[in-house]
């Protein structure tokens, strides 16, 4: 079991107020959503979630312990990262950086005592297609393959808590969703908690159970995704007019832009 | 993984030994390759029996009087320079970076000039003086370079580099102004700032060793951290890599390693550059190969390199540093040129 939770929590970049008082819990096992404009913290909140990034006041609990009390390897067991740049261009070939994932579970002569992990390497390898790419150095792959990669990378850190920074910025319609749909497949095999900083609002209310609305460093909402998004909140969010449809599938709501003249 | 570290690491050692060889048996006075094995291995204890002495005594104490000290601090210094580049490139994730270029070397220089200027050499800690000064100056100039680089957190390759130059220009004015300063000692330090091997005896080597075992021993055994640190240090961070302390205690090991060569060997430039790069190219980007692979072939590189300084002229010897230099400054230009065409090709394909 691992929960998360922020307790006024307060962050400053310079003199510039990233994070005011956000207090948030998050469940074992939930898909959270976190939306907003461009600065307004979104990312920040993520990284002292992951301890990177230190707070001001306030505080950081996961099981019951201030993050900041975890040693990194400690911490790496328990939470994964993928951040929105994925693995940067280097020539090292796709299984290395796929261990690269294992190092927090090596001891200091870098054997992995971890019972059968060549079965679990190989099961993530064969989930995400890679296994012919296996050989193959990152920097030859394309978008698509690479974000593959770095979640393969996750994976192999068998994590209790995934955190997504904008995970399909750069990539089309079909990555973004293979993405979601290997991130959302994973949540539910292993009971994962996602916390998910989200661009796309409708891939957002696809896929997560919840979502938090960051404005000007504040908690400005926060619910299901139909409680969420409503033309008024999106409004006075984004400075947006929009109209919702129902998808088809799930009945989550779909957000539809409406241009001004045509109002 | 080990199959491929135990090829690469046979074969060069296998290199390592001819490398050893030729150099001892080239010289004002050559000798065959067969003899000096041969008084080598009569060195050995219990082997050593085995071989009957049919060789002069003449060709014996050149080997190992004359020769040997020499090619062995050639490999001691061209190990410790190559491991100090590739610990510096894989924490600083900076293909350019290495002991001259980061002006380590000059800092570490300015430290062994002083005491040389002031015959202080041997005065706090004995032996132990001229590398611990020439520490602490090559240390603190490693953080001018550093803090002068820095832009919001990063390290720009370009900016590193040029504060590299900055600093390294104005150290060298110093060394320079020393030298000139100095009315007695002119040639050594003179001749000691351009690296040179000559006329140092087994107490040098013996002074290196333990620097480079220590050195060797972490920074080999913090190779698949070097491997995280190519995923940016974030990402590293989250892959349960404690950044700060793996940074700090690299470039401490390696800002040592330098130091401890530089005040014995003086400034010998791009050693730390060329070779673990040569490396990179054979075996791609792994430091677990990068690593040990640096240290047998910053040994070769320098022995070859020292055997060229003093062979070229005949009988006159040209400063190591010079050498090492013709073949160092072009690999640089040449690196700087691919750095600038993976930019381009990269900005091509719309990514970063």
């Amino acid at each position: 079991m691992s929960r998360i939770e922020l307790r006024a929590v307060t962050k400053q970049i310079g003199q510039k107020t990233v994070l005011r008082d956000v207090n948030l819990k998050i469940e074992q096992g939930q898909f959270v959503g976190i939306i907003g404009p461009n600065g307004s913290g979104k990312t920040t909140l993520l990284h002292t979630i992951s301890g990177v990034e230190q707070i001001e006041s306030g505080e950081i609990n996961i099981d019951d312990r201030a993050v900041s009390s975890y040693r990194r390897r400690e911490l790496a067991r328990k939470l994964a990262v993928l951040q929105q740049d994925g693995i940067p261009n280097i020539a090292y070939p796709v299984e290395d950086v796929i261990e690269m994932g294992r190092f927090p579970f090596l001891d200091w002569l870098g054997r992995d005592h971890s019972p059968d992990i060549r079965e679990v390497m190989d099961r993530i390898m064969t989930r995400l297609d890679l296994t012919s790419l296996a050989g193959r150095p990152v920097d030859e792959l394309s978008g698509g393959q690479r974000q593959r990669v770095a979640l393969g990378k996750v994976m192999a850190q068998q994590p209790q808590v995934l955190l997504l920074d904008e995970p399909t910025t750069y990539l089309d319609i079909r990555y973004q969703l293979q993405f979601m749909e290997l991130v959302s497949e994973w949540q539910k095999d292993e009971n994962l908690t996602v916390v998910a900083v989200m661009h796309d609002l409708n891939l957002a209310s696809m896929y997560c159970d919840r979502l938090v609305v960051l404005q000007e460093g504040r908690i400005a909402a926060e619910g299901t995704p139909h409680e969420i998004l409503t033309p008024d909140t999106l409004h006075s969010v984004f400075e947006v007019r929009s109209a919702l449809a129902e998808h088809p599938d799930s009945g989550v709501p779909q957000i539809m832009l409406r241009r001004k003249e045509q109002l | 993984m080990n199959k491929k570290l135990a090829g690469y690491l046979g074969a060069s050692l296998i290199l390592l030994v001819l490398t050893l060889l030729i150099c001892v048996g080239t010289g004002s006075v050559s000798l065959p390759m067969g003899d000096i094995a041969r008084i080598l291995l009569h060195r050995v204890p219990a082997l050593g029996e085995w071989i009957t002495p049919d060789w002069t005594t003449a060709s014996e104490q050149i080997v190992l009087n004359v020769r040997l000290p020499r090619v062995l601090l050639g490999l001691i210094v061209g190990s410790s320079l190559a491991l100090a580049g590739a610990a510096f490139q894989g924490v600083l994730r900076n293909p350019l970076a290495d002991p001259f270029t980061l002006g380590v070397s000059s800092g570490s220089s300015v430290g062994a000039a002083v005491l040389i200027f002031f015959g202080w050499q041997f005065s706090l800690v004995g032996i132990f003086t001229l590398p611990m000064v020439a520490f602490v100056t090559g240390f603190t100039t490693l953080l001018i370079v550093l803090a002068l680089a820095k832009e919001g957190g990063r390290i720009p390759t370009e900016s590193l580099i040029l504060s590299g130059v900055v600093m390294q220009t104005f150290l060298g004015a110093v060394v320079a102004f020393l030298t000139a300063m100095s009315k007695k000692t002119v040639n050594e330090i003179l001749y000691w700032t351009m690296g040179s091997l000559s006329l140092r005896g087994w107490s040098y080597t013996a002074i290196l060793l333990p620097y480079l075992v220590i050195g060797l021993v972490i920074i080999w055994s913090g190779a698949r951290r070097l491997n995280l640190f190519a995923l940016g240090e974030r990402q590293a961070a989250h892959s349960g890599l404690d950044v700060e302390r793996t940074k700090l205690v690299m470039l401490v090991v390696a800002t040592l390693l330098t130091a401890a060569a530089v005040s014995v060997a003086g400034v010998i430039g791009f050693a730390g550059l060329v070779v673990p790069h040569m490396i990179r190219l054979i075996t791609g980007p792994d430091y677990r190969l990068i690593v040990p692979l640096s240290a047998i072939c910053g040994g070769i590189f320098l022995m070859w390199s020292d055997l060229i300084a003093r062979t070229i002229l005949g009988q006159v010897e040209i400063p190591l540093g010079i050498v090492t230099a013709f073949v160092g400054a072009p690999f640089f230009a040449y690196l700087l040129y691919r750095n600038k065409k993976q930019r381009e090709s990269r900005q091509e394909r719309g990514m970063m």
